[in-house]
Order: structure tokens, then C-alpha cells, then sequence
């Protein structure tokens, strides 16, 4: 058994690290941009209650809203139709245990720099397992893209066509279900999807297969580009909303380091 | 002839900004048949419904025959300016600031003798036309334009007080993103207006006419989301200061009544863009508003509402949109309330369907963007408050001042 203390020790010594990969929750963050006649996800928003006047004088505090999906976010089984019978899909019902799990992070960021629409297949990552070495069962595949760099415009990619951001293949999604048993499929840009992805087969596969296999995704994350290839541990618990589809949360990776 | 007006200097900084004085505004209950005539830019007066006499000023019986029956009517605004005075010494603290100020006494074709308000290309012995305007206090006062257009009529600094004129002021247009926010764009840069603000929320999402918009002249495309309180704050604290006219463009146009609505997710969108947006644009931007109401050639004038004239009375196929419309409505009537101190005028604009997308399925006639933008123009020209733009529009109103229960019956369809 390993003592739980021992691991807080290491974060206290710093030979365990912890990296943040969450975006800060801000009004101007871009959410998915659905056709205006379908219902939105809402964007953040913050209303100050009273900061220290007379709405409440020695307190601060703000009121905030948003959607499941906005800023740094976790998707549940439950947000997908492919997902939808699954027993424990909502992320009030998934095991905790599932929060934390290693993740394997492929970095794809010279390809997505050289072509906006880059699709991860096979392939890319067998060519990567023959380096790092096969993904373990029940690890995260994080996409390190180097999205989450850029400028609001070029983040959310929006053409007359639709958005053009990198993502998975359909292939390489079910292959990483159904070969690597992963626990889900994590990526900086706004969907777990490809911008073009809804021309894919399936249609959002990153969607339809993990979700459809009652595995998660974690969307809209930065920082990557600190992992190591193998050995982060992602800590990643959504807010127990009730038969909640998903939910924005504070990302962290546990990473080795060197004790001061 | 009225002189050009010449573009403002820039302010010195180290002077005091006039503050917004106001004309003595009382009027009884019975005048304010001049005060609904103004806020519309109608001419009326009270005419008996007994002897047909034509009654100035208002008053509760005719003095002819004693009849109480004192309608106010649209009557013919021509006449002759037979005596006129210049003032140049005034115990009021308004006029004061704006001496010397012409008056003289107009003899209407249609009777009555009045005293007006003198535009400088009035002149006595010429033939004029009486206008309804209402003053800084909000009050209706008569004045005296030349019975013809002349040049540079617009610029007479006695017309400008009493109107919202946009040349020189600076404008903010809220949401550019829209055909109306960008028709509004074009016709305030027309209009001579100095700097065009026009306010963009989410510009990572590209839009139709987002070049254009940005090539017209004087306009300067700045971040705003009034779905965003923290985004308002930042612009007034930008740029409200220098902010003379406000023109609320931002729009959130979806059919669908109240009963067979799936939901509250697209109700609290439009009472987020439209109610608590303009709340948002009132807190932020009202008080500096109000506070330059008498900041000379470029003083703050006017908070403009684009509002559908369903805010008087629902159309059930819109009819979740039309109840926020409504509240839209009453909030700027507290804001007419709360701004009038600063001279600053609210200006709602009426309409019906508008020949834009979210209407695509509803028959014309239908209001095209550019005309509602000239008919916001018109409405600061004239120094309006309510004006209805479009057959729809002005349809609704003649139904409603006749039988609100028959319209709210047809409108059900």
C-alpha cells in the first residue's frame, strides 16, 4: 500500500510537481459556436455582488454563470447520444477514481502549425508508441497542439466554412478505445473534435466513440507543452452537477521534479 | 443663412464643464397635449370640438364658447413672424449660458398668436413654420424655423439646443455585428458624426460586412459584449466620457411564443442581450451622460432605443421576444426620468418586422436596416422621443390608441 502522506510530502519537496492546465475562466474565453438557431453554450460571466461597499462592506464576491462546456471542461459519457444508456454516465455518478490517471501526451504542434486541419491517425501514433512505448490501459491521451498559444481568432479558427482546428481521426479515436482501453481523450482547442469534424464518419468521432464507450474527454486545456511524453498524472474531477453533461474544473498534472 | 458650424475645439482641461442646466420644464396636465405632440414632431394645438375654435395656450375651456371638449389636433404649423426681440440679459441660469437667445410672436395662418423660440434664419416679417420641440428639461416649447430649407439650417445653435444633432458628437453604436448596427454605422458617419464607436463582442467570430464596417469613415471598431457587465464597464471607462450619443443595436431576434417554447435557455438569452443589456449600458454609461448634458457643441444629447413596437402590444409569434421588449420599454422610461436632469434625451424607435433574417418568414411590408437608421438620424435631427418607423409600426399604434383589446385580438392571428 503507499501512503497517501508520502505523496503529499512529495509535492511539499517538489519531486512530485504540479503543472496547471486549466484556462482562466474569463468572459471573452470562445465557447463552441453552434448555427444561432440552436441553444448555446452559455459564455462566463461574472456579477459582483458587493466588493467592500455597500452592497456588503468588508466582503467581495461575485455571482457567476456558464455552460457545462465552457472554458477548460470535462465531458461525461451522458453528453453524447452514443452515450446516453451507459450506467454511472453523468459526471455525478462516475466512479472518482476515474479523475486521476496517467495520460499519454502525443505532441502533434509542428504538424498542426504547418495545416490548421491536421487529423491525428494510427499512424502518427504508432510512430509515437515506437518511441515512448505502447499506451498503458486507463491512461488520457492528451493532443499537445500548442493551440492554446494562440490569439483568440486563430484559437477558435472560425471560416466562412466552419472552424479549423486540429483533432483525431475517426479511426485513430476507436482504435485508442477499443486497442489502448484509454480513459479518455483530452485536447487544447474548444471540442475534443476536430473543427471540420462534423464531415468526419461518424460526425464528431472523438465524441461518438469515447463517449459512446463511456470514456471522458477534457477539452480547451494549455500548458501541455510542459508534459513529458509519459509519466504526468492528470487530476481531473468535474463539479458533481446533478446528470451533469459535463463541467468546467481545474486541470492539474502531477509531473516528476527535483526536490529542493 | 446660419453660419457653418464650426467643428468644437478641443476642451481645456483645466476649465470646468458647464453643467447641464435646464429650462424652467412645469407644464399642467392639459399641456402636455403639446408635450405628446413634440416627442412625436407633430404640431398641435387644442381645437373645440364645439365651435371649432383654435385654443393657445392650452387650456381646460374654450374661451370662445366655454366648451370643455379641447382635443388636441393636428393643425397647419405656417405663419408670419411679426415682432421679434433678442434677449440679452436673463435672470434663468439656462438662458444665461446661452445668451443672447432670439424670441418673437408668430401669427398662424390658423389663428392663434404665440410667442416661439427663434431660429436665426426666422426673421421678422418672414413667413415661418412653427415646430414642437422639446426642451433640455423636456418640456414643449414652440419654435420658429424659415417657412424654406436653408443652408446650413441644421447648424443654428438655437435648433441645435433643442435637438440631438449628431453632427460633431461622438457615437457609440453598441453591436456592429448586426445589419442594423452597421447600417447605424454608415448613417452616423453620413450625419457628420466625429468618431463612430461601434461595439464588437466575440471578434474571434468573423461576420458578414466586418470589412466594411471598418472601412466606413470615423468608425472605430471597439470591444463590447453587453451580455458582459465587466465588458460595458470597460468601455464606458474607455471611452464613456467622451460618449455624446448612445444607439443600442445590440439585438437577439427569435420567434416563438411563450406556452410552446421548449425551455427558458433562448428567454434568458433575449432578456440577457436586451433587458439587462441596456441596464448594463445605463449604469455604465447614464451617469457621465447626464453629467455632460451642457458640454457645449458636443455635449452628451441622447440614449437611443431600438425597441419593436410589439413592446406596446405581444404578437404571440414572437411573443417572448415582444414581452421583453416590453420591459425593454418601461426601463426607458425610467431612464427618461433619471436622464432628463442631464438634458440627455431618450430616444426609443419603433418598428416591426425588420427585412433581416430573424423575420425571413414574415411577409412584407418590412423595415429595411438603412431606413431605420435614417430614421434615427431624423429622430435626433428633430430632437424626438418616439417614433414609429414603417406601415407596421405605425399601424400598431393607430390600432392600439383605438382599441387595445381589437389588437391584441388580431395580433393572435
Amino acid at each position: 500500500m503507499t501512503d497517501p502522506l508520502a505523496f503529499a510530502r512529495a509535492i511539499a519537496t517538489g519531486s512530485v510537481r504540479v503543472i496547471d492546465l486549466t484556462q482562466t475562466l474569463a468572459p471573452d474565453f470562445p465557447t463552441i459556436a453552434l448555427p444561432p438557431e440552436f441553444g448555446q453554450c452559455a459564455p462566463f460571466r461574472l456579477e459582483e455582488v458587493s466588493r467592500y461597499d455597500a452592497r456588503g462592506p468588508a466582503w467581495y464576491w461575485n455571482n457567476f454563470s456558464m455552460g457545462e462546456h465552457t472554458g477548460t471542461h470535462f465531458d461525461a459519457p451522458i453528453h453524447w447520444v452514443s452515450g446516453k444508456d451507459l450506467p454511472n454516465n453523468a459526471v455525478d455518478t462516475i466512479d472518482p477514481a476515474n479523475f486521476i490517471a496517467p495520460a499519454a501526451v502525443i505532441d502533434c504542434s509542428t504538424e498542426s502549425a504547418r495545416d490548421a486541419d491536421f487529423v491525428l491517425t494510427v499512424a502518427f501514433v504508432e510512430a509515437w508508441e515506437a518511441r515512448h512505448g505502447k499506451i498503458e490501459p486507463g491512461n488520457w491521451v492528451l493532443l499537445r497542439t500548442d493551440w492554446s498559444k494562440k490569439p483568440p481568432n486563430a484559437y477558435a479558427g472560425m471560416r466562412e466554412d466552419g472552424a479549423h482546428t486540429p483533432g483525431p481521426s475517426p479511426d485513430v479515436v476507436k482504435w485508442l478505445v477499443e486497442q489502448r482501453d484509454v480513459r479518455g481523450f483530452g485536447t487544447e482547442t474548444i471540442g475534443t473534435d476536430a473543427g471540420q469534424a462534423h464531415h468526419f464518419n461518424p460526425p464528431y468521432p472523438a465524441h461518438f466513440y469515447m463517449h459512446g464507450k463511456g470514456r471522458f474527454g477534457l477539452q480547451c486545456l494549455t500548458n501541455l507543452d510542459l508534459l513529458p511524453p509519459k509519466g504526468a498524472v492528470i487530476v481531473a474531477a468535474p463539479l458533481k452537477i446533478k446528470q451533469g453533461s459535463g463541467s468546467p474544473l481545474r486541470v492539474l498534472a502531477l509531473v516528476p521534479g527535483t526536490p529542493s | 443663412m446660419s453660419k457653418p458650424l464650426p467643428p468644437p475645439k478641443r476642451k481645456n482641461p483645466l476649465r470646468k464643464t458647464p453643467a447641464p442646466l435646464s429650462p424652467q420644464g412645469v407644464r399642467s396636465r392639459t399641456a402636455h397635449g403639446l408635450t405628446a405632440a413634440a416627442a412625436q414632431g407633430r404640431f398641435a394645438l387644442q381645437v373645440c370640438a364645439d365651435c371649432g375654435a383654435i385654443v393657445y395656450p392650452p387650456r381646460d375651456a374654450c374661451p370662445v364658447c366655454l366648451s370643455a371638449r379641447l382635443p388636441f389636433r393636428d393643425i397647419d404649423n405656417t405663419g408670419t413672424l411679426i415682432a421679434e426681440t433678442t434677449v440679452r440679459v436673463s435672470t434663468d441660469s439656462y438662458f444665461r449660458e446661452h445668451l443672447p437667445w432670439r424670441v418673437g410672436t408668430v401669427k398662424l395662418d390658423a389663428g392663434p398668436v404665440l410667442v416661439a423660440h427663434l431660429h436665426d434664419d426666422a426673421r421678422e416679417g418672414a413667413r415661418v413654420r412653427l415646430a414642437l420641440k422639446l426642451d433640455k428639461s423636456g418640456a414643449p416649447v414652440m419654435l420658429a424655423l424659415p417657412a424654406q430649407e436653408t443652408d446650413n439650417m441644421q447648424d443654428d445653435p438655437q435648433l441645435r439646443e433643442l435637438t440631438c444633432d449628431p453632427k460633431f458628437r461622438r457615437v457609440l453604436i453598441t453591436d456592429g455585428r448586426t445589419a442594423v448596427g452597421q447600417a447605424m454605422a454608415k448613417a452616423f458617419s453620413d450625419a457628420g458624426a466625429a468618431i463612430v464607436f461601434v461595439g464588437l463582442a466575440d471578434q474571434w467570430k468573423p461576420f458578414p460586412g466586418m470589412d466594411a464596417l471598418r472601412a466606413i469613415e470615423r468608425v472605430e471598431v471597439v470591444p463590447l459584449d453587453v451580455t458582459d457587465t465587466e465588458s460595458v464597464a470597460e468601455q464606458a471607462q474607455q471611452n464613456g466620457g467622451r460618449v455624446d450619443i448612445v444607439v443600442n443595436t445590440a439585438e437577439y431576434i427569435r420567434a416563438g411564443g411563450i406556452v410552446d417554447r421548449q425551455g427558458l435557455t433562448v428567454a434568458r438569452t433575449e432578456i440577457d442581450v436586451r433587458y439587462l443589456g441596456l441596464l448594463r449600458l445605463a449604469q455604465a454609461f447614464g451617469p457621465a451622460m447626464r453629467a455632460r448634458g451642457g458640454d457645449g457643441v458636443n455635449s452628451a444629447t441622447a440614449f437611443v432605443n431600438l425597441l419593436s413596437v410589439y413592446a406596446l402590444m405581444n404578437w404571440p409569434s414572437y411573443g417572448a421576444y415582444a414581452a421583453v421588449e416590453a420591459a425593454c420599454l418601461s426601463a426607458t422610461q425610467a431612464m427618461r426620468a433619471e436622464l432628463r436632469p442631464g438634458g440627455v434625451k431618450v430616444v426609443n424607435v419603433f418598428f416591426g418586422p425588420l427585412e433581416t433574417e430573424w423575420f425571413e418568414a414574415v411577409p412584407p411590408p418590412k423595415v429595411a436596416p438603412a431606413r431605420l437608421a435614417s430614421a434615427v438620424i431624423d429622430a435626433l435631427r428633430h430632437g424626438l422621443e418616439d417614433v414609429f418607423v414603417g406601415e407596421i409600426a405605425q399601424d400598431v399604434r393607430a390600432r392600439l390608441a383605438v382599441n387595445p383589446k381589437a389588437l391584441e385580438r388580431e395580433l393572435a392571428g
